[in-house]
């Protein structure tokens, strides 16, 4: 194993997120308090409990999800892409350097960014309304391997992306409205019966169900398929990355 | 001795069908400076390309070191440094930073002592905490071969090193290659420059179409298919040669006060000494002689047109 490749590809990435710190950490932290300012406290006071928790702090889990996920994909997604739209990948390509390696710096870098910047977000959130998480060490894992499965996602689409329209393609068109629909900002059970169904054929929903489980104990499905399905994109993803190395789709000629 | 770099009929075809190799075989013995010259399109890039692993071969096979290339990536690739011919660099990183990253990359542990080598012997060191996007064009190409040998390599890829850079800054680069080959590093490089090829390497190979159509020792070669021509200062103007002097390859001036013998380096006889006693018998004297030597550049022309 090359370990000094993988700390300097994670170094690499890590040094990028200092420079840019206003876009990588300030601008997700303040989006997300806009949200808990505008649902937690002003409109949020005027909607009753949701399965005995307020609004407020019902809408954390989801919150942090929603950063989670979608910074997840643009911080592995753009630390991938940017070589390739640089040329810089020519040392990437010649270095002596295997498949789980470079993934393990890129997707490494992505997650922990991720972490940190759910973990500000809770941090923020328990400023508006009052947080309470019954499993902290079940929270901590559906948040690390959140982070890891769609840090893998971005990866995936920065090698597939050949150009800047291609690397949004598929966080704003596909990701966004998954969180969105996906019981973040509502229980399931509060939809038709119909559109319950329909939920459920949405990946986030589990997600976001798992997560919330670790704070309130309230689920819209159990959190052992919450957990099953998380593993299963997180299987999915690596074998996809897997065949990227395997055939140099994208990367290599 | 075992060739540091053993290529076997290595042929690359691109999805699209494109051959960009076709068949290449070269062995490139340790410590030598071997010089690939070709037209745009010739190939060069391709081969040095897949020798590095930035482009996967379509047959054939790499050894370096005796290692292949595919099968032990590792050991091979870590012994290899590559320049780009593109100044494909990171704008926002540091001199210094970028060095040090391209060493970890190739797995070695960090040593800034050795970078604040490399950095001085490239008079980067000045520059060091800059960030890359405010380095000159010079100065970037010269960061390029700073990463490239930042993981201390013992072979080093030169696509195209002084395209785009200014003479002085050519002859410096010239300097660096030098001093790298008297540290025992291989060096290949492509080029456009043919002088650049005469200048500092000790073998050439000539590529067109994916092909490598010669490789020779640069003196041999230039020996070999270089022609040498006598050019002599005529004392009196000449209207006409006279007939005693058809039988040597000799052209007259326009003006009539110079004659161009032409001879081949390779020949038993030059024919010289038999040309100056036919001139004198003649009664033609001249003032001033001198030899030239066809140029590498003729000798890559004659040979790439050779092969269209």
């Amino acid at each position: 194993m090359n370990w000094y490749a993988i700390k300097a590809i994670y170094h690499f990435e890590m040094a990028r997120t200092r420079r840019t710190l206003m876009q990588s950490i300030f601008a997700p932290v303040i989006s997300t308090s806009l949200y808990f300012v505008v649902f937690g406290a002003a409109i949020g006071g005027r909607i009753q409990q949701v399965d005995g928790v307020s609004y407020g702090a019902f809408i954390v889990p989801g919150l942090i999800m929603l950063s989670l996920l979608t910074n997840s994909i643009s911080n592995a997604s753009f630390g991938i892409y940017f070589p390739k739209f640089t040329g810089t990948i020519y040392e990437l390509l010649s270095a002596p350097v295997s498949m789980i390696e470079v993934v393990m710096g890129y997707v490494g870098a992505a997650a922990t960014k991720s972490l940190i910047l759910g973990t500000i977000i809770l941090a923020t959130a328990g400023l508006f309304v009052p947080l309470e998480i019954a499993h902290p060490f079940i929270m901590l894992f559906f948040l690390v391997l959140t982070a890891v499965s769609f840090s893998l996602f971005g990866f995936i689409i920065g090698v597939w992306a050949d150009n800047f329209e291609k690397l949004q393609l598929i966080p704003l068109l596909i990701v966004t409205p998954l969180v969105f629909l996906g019981g973040s900002f509502y229980s399931a059970s509060m939809l038709s019966p119909f559109w319950q169904t329909v939920t459920m054929f949405n990946p986030v929903l589990y997600l976001v169900s798992g997560f919330r489980w670790s704070f309130y104990e309230i689920a819209d499905v159990s959190i052992g398929v919450s957990l099953t399905m998380i593993l299963l994109f997180l299987t999915a993803c690596m074998a996809v990355v897997w065949w990227i190395f395997k055939t140099g789709y994208h990367i290599k000629n | 001795m075992q060739a540091i770099v053993s290529i076997r009929n290595l042929s690359k075809t691109y999805a699209g069908g494109f051959r960009a190799l076709k068949n290449v075989s070269l062995d490139i013995q340790r410590g030598e400076i071997i010089a690939l010259l070709g037209p745009n399109g010739a190939g060069k890039t391709t081969l040095i390309s897949t020798i590095c692993g930035i482009v996967n071969p379509s047959e054939g096979q790499v050894l370096v070191d005796g290692k292949d290339i595919i099968k032990d990536f590792r050991a091979t690739r870590a012994l290899i440094g590559l320049v780009p011919q593109e100044l494909t660099t990171e704008a926002f990183e540091t001199v210094f930073g970028t060095v040090s990253f391209s060493r970890g990359l190739f797995g070695k542990a960090p040593n800034p002592a050795y970078i604040e080598k490399i950095l001085r012997d490239l008079s980067l060191w000045d520059k060091r905490d800059n960030r890359i996007r405010t380095l000159s064009g010079g100065m970037k190409r010269r960061l390029l071969i700073a990463k490239a040998l930042s993981h201390e390599p013992s072979i080093l890829f030169l696509d195209e090193p002084t395209a785009g850079v200014d003479v002085e800054l050519r002859k410096d680069m010239w300097k660096v290659v030098s001093a790298l080959r008297e540290s025992g590093v291989t060096i290949i490089l492509t080029t456009h420059y043919i002088e650049e090829a005469e200048a500092i390497a000790d073998r050439i190979g000539v590529m067109t179409k994916g092909e490598l159509i010669l490789v020779e020792d640069k003196a041999a070669l230039m020996h070999k298919l270089g022609k040498k021509q006598l050019i002599l200062d005529l004392k009196h103007k000449l209207e006409t040669l006279p007939a005693t002097l058809n039988e040597h390859d000799l052209v007259l001036s326009e003006d009539g006060l110079q004659l161009t013998y032409t001879y081949d380096t390779q020949g038993e006889r030059t024919g010289i000494t038999t040309l100056l006693d036919d001139l004198r018998r003649e009664g033609i004297g001249f003032r001033d002689l001198q030899t030239t030597q066809s140029s590498l550049e003729e000798i890559f022309v004659k040979l790439v047109e050779e092969s269209r």
